[in-house]
């Protein structure tokens, strides 16, 4: 089934029932149950939900970066210009990589190299990519630090990246993943780590530079309060599924899935008043190694009756643009 | 007994920097310096500030689990900052910690029960039976069923883990409990189970809390007061609801501007401050908050402002916003507070955003 299907023109990336499976020394963690989603032209789309969700690993499944021994795509197909990403070779998968798809990640710290300065490291994507000289490559750096805002860029190309603040490290991130001007930017939870006035200053440089480059960008977060001041879409996940998918605004102003409800709720929120208790979502996410009949969301659901048990819910359109995994949506929009 | 329950003055921490003999001056981390509250019997006081702002390390001077550089730390009247090991024995019984980690705050070797029971039998022999009764009990005082005594933390979930971490604070039946970022490492809907709680049992227990978060939704939600750190100073103190409906240093501001809102249909422009934490070793001169503030003054450099005393009852450390009287002495009491009129706060809003601008 194909929901809301893009252009042919506006699409980036179309995703299609991709399945991955973890493994471990007994067990089988179905860590995507097959969703299938698209990503347009020049679009932030916002993929929100709490750990063990499968967001981070929809990225890493597209990048076919999952640990090899552990993980597998099992099934489906991630289509980017028209090729399937999973059937390419190791060879042609690197090409894409940091040129045509980018990613960063939470922690700078950890996806730098600390053995080479700042500027070496997004030469070399330069000089890979783009086939640059070196001396090319080098001001190419530094022109990208000057992007992202790093004060004092031609001293910085040669700083070591344990000689940058968090905050610096992460604008120094984002200057290497833009610098072969990728169509798409896979961003996971880029700004978990850092201070509040340091995440706010990052926002603003991803969304800035989102306008200016005409990126795409995939921003992967928990946090509903990141998806509202960046995100045009966002898909929402609970256990390896998709459970609802809207526009921005639709999604905060009617919110179709209880999960989702739930989940908007349970943030302390000023703007409806000091409430005595926030409201919770009881319960605890379902274990994915055992297999789930009917909705996965149904033992935490205040909505759930009967057919939530037995049957398993599909995407299916609630609005123009808005879908919800959820026989009760339009119940749950009105409530 | 009257009196607040903890008071905390002067509080200071030095982390020296490497260590000589023969060096004259060896340089020092200034991770809290010069911090003064108090908290009252089953109050909320929230302690917020970004990383390395030394909220973490007032928790830690708090339970003396470090030594102060210098200042004091009372409870019901007794310092325990100078106190010898035996005699803060007894004291540790009324104030308990929660941690961030629910992962590695947890003996894994231990079950739950263990867990919940250790701290009590640190003060007193428990009977096989005594403590399986001490353990249910605390158990079900937090939501968990007292089947779980017998898991490992292994075999919980994060949210248990910390509601198990909440179990072994109140074992001991404290007056204080003090939570460095309890609910940071959780999922927000398990983090809306554990702030119920905590409230919970502030009002069947009346449990005090010192709350350490980055986190201003949560903060909001669960303090009475709340102070405002910045490199290792409070740079404003005050009634929570206040706070958040007119924060007046500039610092609190744009901590709370820079926060994110789940509203889509609002717009941001800017980020709130520009440039980052300067480093504790070697802060600002004056007002450490001087290089970011689009206030500042020529005074700002120089001078580190003093707390003074607002109308409203809260304290500011601000040249611009809050400016102390002439004679600097007078400052020190607190009873002979300077009123303002609020027509001046007015003025100082519109140079604010002229400033921003």
């Amino acid at each position: 089934m194909q929901l809301h299907q893009i252009a042919g023109n506006d699409l980036l990336l179309d995703v299609r029932n991709l399945e991955t499976h973890f493994y471990g020394e007994d067990s089988v963690t179905r860590a995507l149950g097959g969703i299938s989603f698209q990503v347009k032209k020049g679009e932030t789309l916002g993929v929100v939900g709490e750990s063990g969700c499968g967001k981070s690993v929809t990225a890493l499944s597209i990048l076919r970066l999952l640990p090899k021994l552990t993980a597998r795509t099992v099934g489906g197909q991630v289509r980017f210009h028209g090729r399937d990403l999973l059937e390419l070779s190791d060879r042609e998968m690197r090409k894409i990589r940091g040129d045509q798809i980018a990613m960063i990640f939470q922690e700078p710290m950890t996806s730098l190299n600390p053995v080479y300065t700042v500027g070496h490291q997004i030469a070399e994507a330069v000089q890979i990519h783009a086939k640059a000289s070196r001396s090319v490559a080098m001001e190419k750096a530094e022109e990208m630090l000057r992007l992202v805002r790093i004060a004092d860029p031609e001293r910085r190309v040669n700083n070591y990246p344990h000689e940058m603040s968090g905050g610096m490290r992460q604008r120094a991130m984002i200057a290497m993943a833009l610098a072969c001007s990728p169509e798409l930017l896979i961003a996971d939870e880029p700004t978990t780590a850092l201070d509040v006035t340091i995440q706010a200053q990052i926002l603003r440089l991803i969304v800035d530079l989102k306008e200016r480059t005409g990126t795409a960008v995939m921003f992967i977060t928990h946090d509903l309060g990141v998806v509202a001041e960046t995100c045009q879409r966002v898909i929402v996940m609970y256990a390896g599924q998709i459970v609802e998918q809207a526009n921005v605004i639709d999604l905060f102003a009617r919110p179709a899935h209880p999960y989702t409800q739930g989940l908007m709720r349970s943030v302390p929120d000023r703007r409806r008043g000091r409430q005595p208790r926030l409201p919770e979502i009881p319960g605890i996410v379902p274990s994915l190694r055992e297999p789930i009949f009917g909705c996965s969301f149904a033992p935490r659901c205040p909505f759930v009756i009967d057919i939530c048990r037995e049957k398993t819910p599909v995407l299916r359109d609630v609005g123009s643009s808005h879908a919800a995994a959820c026989w009760r949506a339009e119940e749950v929009m009105g409530a | 007994m009257n009196g607040p329950l903890l008071k905390v003055e002067n509080l200071t921490k030095h982390y020296p920097l490497g260590s000589g003999i023969f060096k004259k001056s060896i340089p020092v981390i200034r991770a809290v310096e010069d911090v003064s509250f108090s908290v009252e019997a089953g109050e909320t006081l929230c302690i917020v500030g970004e990383s390395g702002c030394g909220k973490s390390t007032v928790a830690r001077l708090l339970m003396r689990l470090v030594q102060p550089t210098s200042g004091r730390v009372m409870i019901d009247g007794t310092d325990i900052a100078g106190l010898k090991k035996d005699a803060l024995h007894a004291w540790r019984r009324r104030m308990q910690m929660v941690f961030q980690d629910p992962y590695s705050s947890l003996n894994p070797r231990l079950t739950a029960g263990q867990i919940i029971a250790e701290p009590v039998e640190n003060f007193e022999r428990l009977s096989r039976k005594q403590r399986q009764a001490l353990a249910a009990d605390l158990l079900r005082k937090v939501g968990m069923s007292p089947e779980m005594m017998h898991r490992l933390p292994s075999e919980l979930s994060g949210g248990q883990r910390q509601r198990l971490g909440i179990a072994r604070a109140l074992s001991l039946n404290p007056s204080l409990i003090i939570a460095d970022e309890a609910v940071s490492a959780l999922d927000v809907s398990v983090q809306a189970q554990i702030l119920n709680l905590l409230l919970d049992l502030q009002l069947q227990m009346g449990i005090a809390f010192v709350f350490i978060s980055h986190d201003l939704g949560v903060v909001e939600h669960i303090a009475h007061r709340v102070a405002v750190m910045y490199l290792g100073r409070i740079v404003e103190l005050a009634p929570s609801e206040a706070l958040f409906a007119k924060p007046v240093h500039p610092y609190t501001e744009a901590l709370i501007a820079a926060a994110p809102v789940p509203d889509p249909t609002r717009i941001r422009l800017e980020a709130p401050v520009e440039g980052e934490v300067p480093s504790p070793i070697n802060p600002p001169s004056g007002c450490a908050f001087h290089p970011r503030c689009p206030l500042a003054v020529e005074r700002c450099r120089i001078d580190v402002p003093p707390l003074v005393p607002m109308p409203d009852g809260r304290v500011v450390a601000c040249h611009v916003r809050a400016p102390a009287t002439d004679i600097p002495g007078r400052l020190a009491e607190a009873g002979d507070c300077p009123l303002y009129p609020v027509a001046m706060s007015e003025t100082l809003s519109a140079r604010a955003s002229r400033v921003h601008r």
